[in-house]
């Protein structure tokens, strides 16, 4: 899964993203490996764009740096921006461990009353729902990009057993922290959003809090994994059991 | 709200969308939550500059119209952006100029005449608590505008004002070059993007040659248009950070303008991205009005928007 840890950066392009970004892609495929380099010249793009930088936004391979044209030109940008990926390649690989990201455990119930996908998602992958749970739950998830809304966290990637696709319609409703798969993907919605994603439990954790120093709980980098509970301890740690709505499925997204 | 708040306006009707707006949200979009912002920034920039306020200063953006308002003080307002016949105790008001109002005048606003948001600052500007760094109100997201969690007005809702503003603020007007004419065909200025030579060579003739029509589906995330259909090498890439204006191809080969309230990241591939002035112009179009991409320059890009801002201070 790794990239060997003194590898050196491939060499990245700079590409236009408009008048005040550029967008920066780094990688061509999705690894977790990527997200080290990510973060380390996300640190680097703070430091040397200081009061002319208005927003980063890391991704799965890519990095938008957005900034304010009147502070600095978009040459200017460019030009920094390949100074720091040259010297970003030119020194050791980032660490991949430990800085690279916090660590979180998301208590979650799995149930058909809360996941009304979970028993499909066994079907497809011919297992019980007890050993879609523990596949589910039984290894750790990087976070990759946050997007869709505030603090929704793309997490990855799933074991492929459990690899199903998006529904075809999605849900106008998904009901807020319900714990989520498609494709290699799994997430947990911050906030009651439509959604095309299967369900599979629901987690008790605040996701997207805006009186939260950091507001959003996970980040792109962290390590994430899902602790199964029972009812009564998902309950007792604030989890919501009210049971979703089994009316069928909505147009529209 | 504390004890200092002065109410300016209280809303009579709510119309259709009405949105508080300051410069945007930044710093956050790496946490997936959005710029938000002024959807013409021209039309805002100059509202607030009329009233003599300052750059990021909250204003109300007015969508299609419908919205009114009474004075609960005497304030000095300016319109500026879409003429959406608005009128103070009946009369017509002028837009692009600051106008003195007295406590009890009623100012209403109709339907669309020339563009689709008008831009209402009062002088000292409104007054909210910022969510997340910033007032500006995203409904999706739940964030911003007077109440904290992105609600748009509604009618009974009392709007705060910075307290002691605008007392000295003297008669401005915008010169008439600064009022456009949104009801023509734009031409919408795009910097090409990575992604352009994916797109085959019929169909980057037709993106910059032929017209397009706004669609009616269209609102403050992205606008929609129809024409010949594009098509690209490229059906869809590892979903990355997205900016302002960025127009997007999605396989039914209609492209989508990308404004202030889009997600944070995507996966189509784009012909490239709107100049801000260009978005700015776009979020003017209603459904049905003809647009042109014309293709610009880094360089001429950067010019224009540095005299929008120096036609500011002036």
């Amino acid at each position: 899964m790794s990239q060997a840890p003194n590898s050196g950066l491939p060499t990245p392009r700079i590409e236009s993203a408009g008048l005040d970004g550029w967008l920066v892609r780094l990688f061509s495929t999705i690894d977790e490996a990527n997200l080290a380099w990510l973060g380390a010249l996300a640190r680097r793009c703070e430091t040397a764009f200081g009061e002319a930088l208005v927003d980063l936004v890391p991704s799965y391979t890519t990095l938008l740096v957005v900034f304010d044209p009147l502070r600095l030109s978009p040459e200017a940008a460019r030009r920094r921006l390949a100074e720091l990926l040259a010297d970003l390649g030119a020194g050791p690989a980032p660490e991949q461990e430990g800085a690279a990201g916090e660590e979180h455990e998301l208590l979650t119930w799995y149930d058909p009353s809360v996941g009304p996908d979970l028993e499909r998602v066994a079907r497809h992958a011919d297992m019980s729902l007890e050993e879609v749970i523990d596949c589910h739950a039984g290894q750790a998830y990087r976070v990759f990009a946050l997007g869709f809304a505030p603090g929704f966290a793309f997490m990855g990637l799933l074991d492929r057993r459990l690899e199903v696709p998006r529904l075809d319609t999605p849900r106008q409703r998904v009901p807020v922290n319900s714990v989520a798969i498609t494709g290699r993907q799994t997430a947990a919605y911050p906030a009651v959003s439509p959604g095309g994603w299967n369900l599979l439990g629901r987690t008790t954790a605040r996701l997207f809090d805006r009186d939260r120093e950091g507001f959003s709980l996970l980040r792109v980098g962290d390590r994430v994994r899902f602790v199964p509970v029972d009812r009564a301890t998902f309950e007792r740690h604030g989890g919501d059991a009210t049971p979703m709505e089994t009316r069928p499925v909505e147009a529209g997204e | 709200m504390n004890q200092y708040t002065v109410i300016g306006l209280r809303v009579q009707r709510a119309g259709p969308l009405a949105l508080l707006q300051d410069a945007g949200r930044f710093g956050v979009r790496r946490l997936g939550v959005t710029q938000g912002g002024p959807a013409d920034l021209h039309g805002w920039a100059w509202a607030n500059r009329l009233a003599g306020n300052a750059w990021g200063t909250p204003a109300l953006e007015v969508t299609f119209g419908g919205l009114a308002l009474v004075a609960e003080r005497d304030l000095t307002i300016a319109v500026a952006g879409a003429d959406l016949a608005a009128t103070l105790d009946g009369e017509p008001l002028a837009l692009w100029q600051s106008v003195p109002i007295k406590e009890g005048q009623t100012l209403a606003f109709g339907t669309p005449r020339n563009g689709l948001r008008a831009y209402l600052a009062v002088a000292g500007g409104f007054r909210a608590e910022p969510v997340l760094g910033s007032v500006s109100c995203v409904v999706r997201e739940g964030l911003g505008g007077f109440d904290g969690h992105g609600a748009k007005l509604t009618a009974g809702d009392r709007l705060a004002v910075t307290p002691g503003a605008g007392e000295r603020v003297g008669r401005e007007a915008a010169s008439v070059p600064e009022q456009p004419d949104y009801t023509g065909p734009a031409s919408l200025a795009l910097l090409p993007g990575a992604q352009v030579a994916d797109f085959t060579g019929a169909s980057l003739y037709a993106a910059f040659n032929r017209p397009w029509r706004v669609d009616d589906r269209a609102d403050r995330m992205g606008v929609r248009l129809t024409g010949p259909r594009l098509s690209c090498r490229i059906g869809s890439l590892i979903s990355e950070g997205i900016g302002l204006g960025a127009v997007q191809v999605p396989p039914d080969g209609q492209p989508i303008a990308l404004l202030n309230d889009r997600q944070t990241i995507g996966g189509y591939p784009r012909l490239g991205a709107l100049t801000p002035l260009a978005a700015s112009r776009l979020a003017q179009c209603l459904p049905g009005q003809a647009v042109r991409l014309v293709a610009t320059t880094g360089e001429r890009a950067l010019g224009d928007y540095r005299y929008f801002r120096r036609s500011l201070e002036r």
